[in-house]
């Protein structure tokens, strides 16, 4: 059969391209990644400070974030807190918090304690348009001396409506949340 | 334009019947001799440029006597008695022409045929004659219909035919879904031209300008094996037109503008064909849509605009010829802006509110999140004829680029998330070859080589790797028409597939689906919290075919069909591990997944009668190692807790049927009936399959009235059941800021509903030759709010509402 005389002469076409080059692709190293973020309480009474973080080096990967909480919340002061969000997959870390604080507009940290736990949260920190960013924060028992344990969560949103009224109402984006277990005593 | 749906089919057909010969009688020369010696001379010429042609067919049946015309076109027959002959005349690619001649005198005919170029198209065999359509089965849109969807998608299109539906990302971003099956299922070809970006993923829509086809046919079952055999669904084949082989400038504008995106389009295309062969063809589509809206709400970003042009030229003569092709298609498409990036919470969320939390005003604006995506395709083709048939010879090169946009921080706003650049070089062989009076061959090789590149720029991991794709195929196809009634079709095709790719894993993925102990050879690099990786895999595929077609009466017809596909797990299911973004979930592929084959079995009964027409078709595909996303888990984050999407691999069983009823009344009447029903299960623990499309039931009155310019008027009612046969994959997900459990129920299908269209069209001719076609339509007349199952953004929102379509076109 003749065809095969044709099928033979398209052979070459075929491999031309077979000589695999053996440039490997470059790795991607993510830079926008929040892989950790540090919550520092300070005490207003001068009891102390406690620290919480939540670290997941692998992002999206099956690892899960490891979550700490140095110790227990006082029933009898108001706190200091500070947000830091860092990529340390960077050598140095790289500190996200001023991308944050840079497009203060565009970002809003929110906090949120689960019902048995006593405690209230206040923006301290505002963007150019005067709307709360959340960087910088005031956590204070809800009144003198009440005691319970419960979780706080901590969510960075990108893009939320500003004003709002709140998590669940300002859309935008998730870009990082985290849930500490935490007690008042 | 038209649509044609092909089921249950082995598509070969090699027989010309394409070629719509016409016979005409000049010259009746009269002069009067004795019995016996009259002579009878015929001169056979093309229609189109009087040109003569050669090696036509002449044979008197009752006499049997065959002569062959010369290179004036011209034959004899000498000695001839004074009776009557039935002569038959025939040309290479000409349908067999009949003459009953009464002869008492010596005759001298000229007989021209419209002798059209076969180029490379079996496909338009099918379109243009349906009587020739072997074991096809075809069924015919008026283009009337078509006009009023010439701004829409392909998968909109598409819709249209029983038991195709479409799966959307929005309201842009469609793929068809033949008999449940779509994306790497369903191949796409587009100018013979395989569309090589449907691998990537689900929310990709086909780069395909419907402006610029004037046929579509949907092949069901697979069975085109001269295109793939991979396709375990069906092929989806868009042609455009042979230009005409005279001195002609020829075209059309269209213009539309339509109120839901409150955008339009227009579109043009010219043909400057000449006698000689040469010819060229031009078109172009601009698009340009704002916000989509449903009754009740703005579907913020949600706009696209559109742009494409293509230019084809060459040469059609009658034993070659050749053509060079052109394209470009781009498009900028806005995602629903509160769709994107997700966290299970957020998802909740969304479906409780039943609305999109971000509402703006309208806008033209497509901002992030977005689609940026060019298309473009360089063709050569080119055929000659041989004593041994046909060959044919196509070369293509097309880039497909597309890039990503989210919303993203800092100094990478501007950057795409995802940016990808597919190229694929496919050269391949044909021919097609006449056995003998009742049989045809067609055997083909094909190669192709695909280069992927994602670009790492992005910052962000690659969602599909680097990799590099080598395929050989090889077909032949063969038919046989054993008596009148029964025509028998088979095929047999083998695939090569090699891939090479370049892939970075995540070191603790790796080691989660224990890959270190089951690939540790194709590991090129540990970089630490990244594996570079060399998968190689080869696939070797067999698919086949069997079709017959039995004519039980002269309307009454029955098809039957067995397809085997193969398909070839496609990179997306392969290397998949991380965050789409895009989809908000966490997407999980399979190294160890093996080729998917298909055994199809169709049979379709069809009746055509002068004033109704029935067709009930139906199908069992079993799916062996179907491959198939699901949520399988819920993976907390440090950005949140998302779903987890897994690929599967189990057997799986797809079957259904359509059936199709229309009736004419008195002469203006019209009234269309379908419905499409399709089932599908895991085999071994019969779960329903995700995605299943619902049972659909379309009803349809026209009026028309041709005396007042060809006046149509039509009611189209669509009703769409809810889907009860769906797997329950939810989950319980921890909200924080209520500090309970709720369900995360990303299973539960939206209602039924119900959609009432109109369409009307008049059509005027100008002065000048040219004519005016106005068409307009409306869409969901009453404005209902309804969610639709296969749309991929349901949880977030619902349907466009009344669309009202305003379209003029100008032909000349």
């Amino acid at each position: 059969m003749k065809i095969f005389k044709y099928a033979l002469l398209a052979i070459p076409f075929l491999y031309f391209s077979c000589d695999d080059d053996d440039d490997t692709p470059d790795p991607v190293n993510e830079e926008e990644v929040i892989t950790t973020m540090n919550v520092t309480l300070v005490a207003h009474d001068g009891s102390g400070t406690v620290f919480m973080s939540s670290v997941d080096n692998d992002g999206e990967g099956p690892n899960l974030p490891e979550v700490s909480v140095s110790g227990p919340i006082s029933s009898m002061t108001s706190y200091s807190g500070m947000v830091e969000f860092l990529n340390e997959l960077e050598d140095p870390a790289e500190d996200i918090t001023e991308e944050v604080i840079e497009e203060a507009d565009e970002h809003q940290v929110f906090f949120t304690a689960s019902s048995g736990l006593p405690l209230e949260f206040a923006y301290v920190d505002v963007d150019s348009n005067g709307n709360p960013l959340g960087t910088q924060f005031v956590v204070a028992p809800t009144s003198e001396g009440a005691t319970g344990s419960g979780t706080i969560t901590i969510t960075l949103v990108h893009e939320p409506e500003k004003p709002n009224d709140g998590l669940s109402t300002a859309g935008g984006e998730t870009d990082i949340e985290v849930t500490f277990t935490v007690t008042v005593e | 334009m038209n649509i044609h749906l092909i089921k249950n089919n082995a598509d070969f057909i090699t027989k010309s019947a394409l070629f719509f010969c016409s016979i005409l009688f000049f010259n009746y020369s009269i002069i009067f001799s004795q019995d016996c010696s009259y002579r009878m001379t015929f001169e056979v010429i093309d229609l189109h440029d009087s040109s003569p042609l050669e090696g036509a067919r002449i044979s008197i049946q009752n006499i049997d006597e065959i002569g062959f015309t010369d290179k004036k076109g011209v034959y004899k027959f000498e000695n001839l008695c004074t009776d009557t002959y039935f002569i038959s005349i025939s040309h290479d690619e000409c349908q067999t022409v009949k003459l009953e001649i009464d002869l008492k005198k010596n005759i001298n005919k000229k007989v021209r045929l419209e002798h059209h170029f076969n180029e490379l198209d079996q496909i338009m065999v099918v379109s243009e004659n349906r009587n020739s359509s072997r074991t096809l089965f075809e069924n015919k849109i008026s283009k009337e219909v078509l006009d009023s969807y010439n701004s829409r998608t392909l998968g909109d299109v598409l819709n249209i035919i029983p038991g195709v539906s479409s799966l959307e990302s929005g309201n842009y971003l469609s793929k068809p879904v033949i008999n449940g099956l779509h994306s790497s299922r369903v191949i796409l070809i587009n100018n013979d031209v395989r569309v090589e970006d449907q691998n990537w993923g689900a929310e990709h829509a086909p780069s395909i300008d419907i402006n610029s086809a004037d046929n579509i046919s949907v092949i069901k079952g697979a069975s085109s094996l001269q295109y793939a055999g991979d396709a375990v669904g069906g092929v989806i084949v868009t042609k455009t037109s042979r230009p005409k082989l005279v001195d002609s400038i020829y075209g059309n504008i269209f213009s539309k503008v339509q109120s839901n995106g409150r955008g339009g389009s227009i579109s043009t295309n010219l043909t400057k064909s000449k006698s000689d062969g040469w010819y060229s063809k031009y078109q172009a589509t601009l698009k340009k849509m704002g916000d989509f809206e449903t009754p009740d709400y703005i579907m913020t970003n949600t706009g696209f605009s559109e742009r494409n042009f293509s230019i084809k030229t060459g040469l059609n003569r009658i034993d070659y010829g050749f053509d060079l092709f052109y394209s470009l298609f781009s498009n900028e498409i806005g995602i629903l802006r509160s769709s994107h990036a997700h966290t299970a919470g957020d998802i909740i969320n969304a479906i409780s509110n039943q609305i999109p939390n971000l509402i703006e005003n309208f806008s033209y604006d497509i901002n992030h999140p977005k689609q940026k995506n060019l298309h473009s395709l360089i063709k050569l083709s080119a055929f000659k004829n041989f004593d041994f048939g046909k060959l044919k010879f196509g070369y293509d090169f097309q880039i497909n680029d597309r890039k990503e946009y989210d919303i993203r921080r800092g100094d990478d706003r501007d950057k795409p998330a995802s940016d990808l650049n597919l190229q694929t070089h496919s050269i391949s062989i044909d021919l097609i070859s006449k056995l003998s009076d009742n049989s045809n061959l067609k055997t083909g090789i094909l190669g192709r080589y695909q280069k992927n590149f994602p670009d790492p720029d992005t910052g962000i991991r690659r969602i599909i790797p680097d990799y590099k794709k080598y395929d050989f195929s090889i077909y032949s196809v063969f038919d046989y028409t054993i008596n009148n009634d029964i025509f028998f079709e088979s095929g047999l095709r083998y695939d090569y597939s090699h891939i090479n790719a370049y892939k970075y894993y995540r070191t603790s993925f790796w080691e989660s689906r224990n890959y270190d102990e089951l690939f540790p050879e194709i590991v090129v690099e540990d970089l630490g919290t990244q594996i570079l990786t060399n998968p190689k895999f080869n696939f070797n595929n067999i698919s086949a075919n069997i079709g017959i077609k039995f004519n039980v009466s002269s309307n009454n017809i029955l098809y039957f069909n067995y397809s085997l596909s193969s398909r070839n797990p496609n990179p997306s299911e392969l290397f998949s591990e991380g965050l789409h973004h895009s989809a908000g979930r966490i997407e999980i592929g399979d190294l160890r997944f093996g080729a998917e084959t298909g055994n199809n079995f169709a049979l379709t009964y069809d009746i055509n009668n002068d004033d109704y027409s029935f067709t009930a078709n139906t199908f069992v595909n079993y799916i062996n190692n179907y491959i198939y996303i699901v949520p399988t888990d819920l993976m907390p984050t440090i950005r949140g807790v998302f779903p987890v999407w897994e690929y599967l691999q189990d057997d799986a069983k797809l079957f259904g049927f359509d059936l199709k009823y229309d009736r004419q009344y008195f002469t203006n009447f019209f009234l269309g009936h379908q419905i499409s029903i399709i089932k599908g299960y895991e085999r071994d623990n019969d779960k329903p399959l995700i995605n299943m499309p619902p049972v659909n039931l379309k009803n349809q009155i026209s009026y028309s009235i041709p005396e007042f310019n060809n006046l149509n008027l039509s009611l189209e009612s669509e009703y769409v059941f809810r889907q009860n046969e769906y797997p329950n994959n939810n989950f319980e997900v921890y909200i924080p800021t209520e500090d309970t459990y709720v369900t995360l129920d990303t299973s539960t299908p939206p209602g039924a509903y119900h959609l009432l269209n109109f369409a009307s069209s008049v059509g005027f001719n100008s002065e000048n030759g040219g004519n005016y076609k106005i068409n307009l339509r409306i869409e969901n007349l009453l404005n209902n709010l309804y969610k639709n199952y296969l749309n991929r953004l349901r949880y977030f929102t619902h349907e466009m509402g009344r669309n009202i379509m305003l379209s003029v076109s100008y032909s000349y």
